[in-house]
């Protein structure tokens, strides 16, 4: 099968041009990107369907292979009345969003910006568990305190007792 | 009569009540019996075509009686038969959920009388993707639902929903460009795109084109799956929508991909050249799914993080690409799409009651309602894959078959599955800890909503209603039905349901697994759609 070396080439041109205005910012150029690679898509389902100039519609005398495949232009057809929509949809939400925040650039998401910058330590799951506030003297204390008699050891008993 | 010929009924009923509920647009109340009383037929219809494709195996209609290869074929097997009934059960559930809401609330949330038709025209695409028998029909019912899909995302054109809906409608698109570029590349590489057709064809070319096609679908489908590295969108934009569109987002958007990615793998590219590129995105997507789901407070986009690290499970479950692994992963798909739905209705209820998904900012609802508790806790043990629920059948199913298949790269992906159920396991228990455990004081700024009717007890919360608020959400309106009784019933509903999996467990994984059986030897599929014999005269019996 030979190929259109000039389809080849433009539908080339529209993928790069396309995916290049895909990756700014601007809602306004990645639009117009995502129009350039619809075009270039159906550039590339024309391609595919054959060589051009041969019979478009029925006549009698004409062999079946010298009729051009109807089937690749009804896809680029549907393809066509798709991006149609989705592109008037596009336009409907970058103006929504110019409205709403005088905003024509993707925007980040704040929650994500949020968890992204928040500590690994969460005061519920990561918390030291609360030391024991017993009634009671510990274990240790209480051996020790028969024999010790030293200051800061009364202390502690003493605030004990006051509570 | 055959019954497999109401099949396209399940895409053709549901556009019809669109136009009906369109036309009712300014009569709420007939739209709404409209689109419940639409959508309960398909799902009537839907289970008709199972019992016959159960019983009777592969059939294929074609549209207008031009046979296949040329016009346009649907086609009834065990798995989209299932996953029509599934996805159905889920929608009419959803759709009651959103019309209790929308009866309660009124126009709270934007044009809700929109709804309805864009909803029914997700229905039907999601169906006709179910149904295609060719690539550029499965293109179509891609289109179909995701266009509704962006208009239910921007609903109500809110600064947050349109930021999340510019990156959703451009991640989609991209991938719907690429999806059909392959077509266009398929279509000049076979002079095809009748999928039975194509079975049969692709294996006659090079086989490094061949690879170049298969590489290009995995790409496009599994950004529409939301795998791992293209999961990247879904977090960031399902938490915005409003609940019930979340929730019938999560269940069924992205497992369409799923059936697409199985349906591809197992009809058109069978052998396991990419099952050991597909086994480490499935681990991949399950183990940075699950953390990243550790990391947020927001039960919404905690569900977004689990419900990515799940779709690891039924990429592994493909890859194994064994009758019992395909079969415990068909049985998956069905158990997820149940189960997500109904966790994100329970967090819908969670932000009514709580006024806020926040987990930090909740507190006490175990004692507010104890229903919602109990609506919350069974669906979000059967993620984890708690026995006796369908998540441990699902998942034991699939490491049944990772270790029958022995490989160390299988024995890593049963490691890593098992982690990851933990992992969710900490994830819900986090949740429960926060939201329902703890006394609502405890919680960090906690809504009005939330402490006026915690602290006068449960007369206040028996009836459920707030009365004249002055801040939060229900700002300046008066006797606001916090748990209206159709939102808590279809939300119940959906949860009996994923209960139900594991009582019918046997049955369901009998046809599962029949469905990856029939899948794998290819013959009925192509046989049902290209005549008897078809795959013998190609001469490519697998």
């Amino acid at each position: 099968m030979s190929v259109n070396i000039t389809l080849l080439v433009i539908m080339a041109a529209l993928f790069a041009a396309g995916i290049y205005l895909l990756l700014e910012r601007s809602l306004t150029r990645v639009l117009l990107g995502l129009i350039l690679v619809a075009n270039g898509a159906n550039m590339l389902l024309l391609a595919g369907g054959g060589p051009a100039g041969k019979a478009p519609l029925y006549s009698a005398g004409i062999p079946a292979e010298d009729y051009s495949d109807p089937l690749p232009q009804a896809l680029i057809l549907t393809s066509i009345v798709i991006s149609f929509a989705v592109t008037a949809f596009m336009l409907g939400i970058i103006y929504r969003s110019w409205v709403l925040g005088r905003q024509d650039e993707v925007q980040d998401d704040i929650e994500d910006r949020r968890v992204a910058s928040q500590s690994s330590f969460d005061a519920e799951d990561d918390a030291e568990i609360p030391v024991e506030t017993t009634e009671f003297t510990p274990v240790e204390e209480a051996e020790e305190a028969p024999g010790a008699q030293r200051g800061p050891s009364t202390r502690t008993t003493t605030r004990r007792e006051k509570r | 009569m055959n019954v497999a010929n109401l099949a396209p009924l399940a895409v053709v009923l549901p556009f019809l009540g669109a136009a009906m509920a369109f036309l009712l647009i300014r009569h709420s109340r007939s739209q709404r019996a409209v689109s419940i009383g639409t959508l309960s037929v398909t799902l009537l219809i839907e289970a008709f075509l199972l019992v016959d494709a159960s019983a009777r195996g592969t059939t294929a209609v074609f549209i207008g009686g031009w046979a296949a290869p040329f016009g346009i074929t649907m086609v009834v097997d065990q798995f989209s038969a299932l996953m029509l009934v599934v996805s159905s059960a889920v929608s009419l559930a959803v759709l009651i959920y959103a019309t209790g809401q929308g009866m309660t609330d009124g126009d709270e949330d934007g044009p809700i009388s929109i709804f309805h038709p864009t909803y029914l025209i997700l229905v039907a695409g999601v169906s006709n993707a179910f149904l295609a028998g060719d690539l550029f029909n499965l293109y179509v019912g891609f289109e179909i639902l995701l266009t509704s899909s962006y208009v239910l995302m921007t609903l109500g054109g809110t600064t947050p929903r349109i930021r999340a809906g510019v990156t959703y409608v451009v991640v989609s698109v991209v991938s719907s460009m690429l999806f059909l570029i392959s077509i266009g590349m398929i279509y000049a590489a076979t002079g095809t795109i009748n999928m039975a057709d194509l079975a049969l064809k692709l294996a006659d070319i090079d086989p490094a084109t061949q690879m170049i096609l298969h590489l290009m679908l995995l790409v496009a489908f599994g950004i529409k799956a939301a795998v791992f590295p293209l999961s990247f969108w879904l977090p960031d934009s399902y938490p915005t929508a409003p609940a019930p569109v979340t929730a019938v987002f999560a269940g069924l958007l992205t497992k369409v991909g799923v059936y697409a990615m199985v349906r591809t793998e197992t009809l058109l590219f069978p052998g396991d050249r990419i099952n050991t590129l597909l086994m480490v995105v499935a681990m991949l997507t399950m183990i940075v799914g699950i953390l990243g789901a550790l990391a947020q407070s927001d039960i919404k986009r905690m569900l977004s993080f689990t419900l990515v690290s799940h779709i690891g499970y039924m990429v592994f479950g493909l890859a194994i690409s064994t009758v019992i692994g395909l079969g415990a992963a068909v049985y998956y798909v069905a158990h997820h799409i149940i189960v997500q739905t109904s966790l994100f209705l329970v967090t819908g209820l969670i932000e009514r009651r709580g006024g806020t998904a926040n987990m930090d900012r909740l507190g006490g609802l175990a004692k507010i309602s104890p229903f919602l508790a109990l609506l919350f806790f069974v669906p979000g043990m059967n993620l984890a894959g708690i026995p006796p629920f369908s998540g441990f059948l699902g998942k034991l199913g699939l490491l049944q078959a990772g270790v029958e298949l022995g490989t160390p790269l299988a024995f890593v992906l049963v490691g890593a599955s098992v982690t990851t159920s933990l992992l969710t396991l900490l994830v819900i228990a986090r949740v429960w800890n926060r939201a329902f455990w703890r006394r609502p004081e405890d919680a960090t700024h906690p809504d009005p909503i939330l402490m006026s009717t915690s602290h006068d007890g449960s007369a206040a919360t028996t009836s459920g209603k707030v009365t004249g608020h002055s801040t939060g959400k229900f700002a300046g309106r008066n006797a606001v039905d916090l748990l209206p009784r159709t939102m808590v019933g279809a939300t119940a509903g959906l949860v009996l349901l994923g209960v139900s999996l594991t009582v019918m467990g046997g049955p369901l994984f009998a046809l599962s697994d029949q469905a990856a059986q029939q899948m794998l030897e290819r013959t009925p599929y192509i046989d049902a759609v290209l005549g008897e014999g078809a795959t013998e005269a190609a001469g490519t019996t697998p």
